[in-house]
């Protein structure tokens, strides 16, 4: 690729940011439910799917660590909890199974337009994570969504998933907060559309799908959240204190 | 693909290849990295001063591929084709299931794995796992049914054959 403007390498360095800390702060909640899921089969998919998530928040930091001459683990684990931009959504803890079901429901619709798109980028690291994850998310997709349908079907399930959704939907929104400099990465392909467009593709795409189960749409449509990405809650900085809590013993660890 | 084994220092490729298929799959030593279909380019320079490695890793977030990349860096280093061997990951392409060569399915097979559906027999990949048939890797029997396509690692998924009745891992389509 060729040399980047300083604006647009910082700008995409604040969207590799938001791709790795959404994957990776979601993929440590999910891991939670490790041994303690509603029954042994969930265990092993949630375990796998949070891994996934890790994973790709790895590949994430390492082409952000390659464009900003930095370390991966130091990105991962070397931040204080408000430097952290994952999106509102994944502010909250796991809560119960309907909450991490609606989350990852959420999560999972919005991940599969962004990453349809970025399949598209000019930028050919970003295009190649794209399209493999693309394939993996595919799994992920089905698995929640089939628990949508068995969640919707019963009575204190529904209601559960009903409020989930309603307390989520707003910070679902933040998933397509406007980026500083997102004008420069869509100028340059980087971005093959505005995030906007992206976040109306995602409002059809879960709206369809909602009603198709029968479940409400949440309040039309929230509007974006001003802190969308930078507000930090208790929850993330108790997440935070468990995550790094090797990395803060050990530094420069390595295993 | 794959050049015949005839290790001779007038023909560094074909070296290199019979190298890199005696480097076994740390998950599933049956299997070598070749026939798991990970190798995706190998690039000798011209004046020898360095031999360039690229893997496709089959999931993203597995963690084999370091192990792999170690053991073949290792591997190709006892070689000595090149003063530096440098082995790195690449998503120029997604790998997939499909790249896994026949007889890569048949060492799967016999070490107790279903090998994976072929893509192509496949619809679009969001219908997946459950819609085909994959036969029993220990009794061949065809009465078997996906019991989770999530499995102990990130490419496994678990069935279970009515035929021997034992419960069998499946490498994922993907």
């Amino acid at each position: 690729m060729t040399e980047l403007k300083a604006a647009t390498r910082d700008a995409l360095a604040e969207l590799l940011l938001t791709l790795a800390d959404d994957e990776f702060v979601l993929g440590f909640w999910d891991s939670e439910w490790t041994g303690i899921a509603p029954m042994l089969e969930e265990d092993v998919a949630t375990s796998s799917i949070a891994q996934d998530e890790i994973g790709h928040a790895k590949a994430w930091y390492e082409l952000l660590a390659e464009l900003t001459d930095d370390d991966a683990d130091r990105i991962a684990y070397g931040r204080e909890p408000e430097a952290y931009r994952h999106a509102a959504l994944m502010n909250h803890p796991r809560t119960d199974w309907a909450f991490t079901v609606a989350r990852r429901f959420l999560y999972e619709t919005a991940d599969a337009v962004r990453l349809e798109a970025l399949s598209r980028s000019s930028h050919p690291g970003i295009a190649g994570l794209a399209a493999k994850m693309r394939r993996e998310e595919t799994y992920h997709l089905l698995h929640w969504s089939a628990w949508m349908r068995r969640l919707a079907e019963g009575d204190e399930t529904r209601a559960r998933i009903v409020a989930a959704l309603e307390r989520l939907w707003p910070d679902a929104e933040a998933i397509f907060s406007p980026l500083a400099g997102e004008a420069a990465l869509v100028a340059t392909g980087i971005l093959p559309d505005g995030l906007a467009a992206f976040r109306a593709a995602w409002h059809e795409r879960t709206a369809t799908e909602l009603r198709g189960l029968g479940l409400p749409v949440p309040i039309g449509y929230a509007p974006m959240p001003t802190e969308g990405r930078t507000l930090r809650t208790d929850d993330f900085r108790w997440l935070w204190g468990e995550f790094t809590s090797v990395a803060r013993a050990e530094p420069g660890a390595t295993w | 693909m794959v050049i015949p084994h005839r290790a001779s220092a007038d023909e560094p490729e074909a070296a290199i290849w019979a190298a890199l298929a005696e480097v076994p799959d740390p998950e599933i030593p049956a299997i070598s990295v070749v026939d798991l279909g990970v190798i995706h380019r190998v690039e000798l320079a011209a004046d020898r001063s360095t031999l360039r490695v690229e893997l496709l890793p089959t999931f993203i977030g597995c963690p084999a591929i370091e192990i792999m990349r170690e053991a073949i860096g290792i591997r190709l280093g006892e070689l000595g084709v090149a003063e530096r061997v440098e082995v790195m990951l690449t998503f120029a392409e997604p790998w997939t299931s499909d790249r896994i060569t026949p007889a890569g399915r048949e060492q799967l097979r016999s070490s107790g794995f279903a090998p994976p559906p072929h893509l192509r027999d496949l619809g679009a990949l969001g219908q997946l796992p459950t819609l085909t048939v994959v036969p029993c890797p220990y009794c061949g029997s065809r009465q078997t049914t996906l019991e989770n396509p999530f499995g102990p690692t990130l490419c496994r998924a678990i069935y279970h054959c009515a035929g021997c009745r034992q419960p069998f891992e499946a490498f994922k389509p993907i």
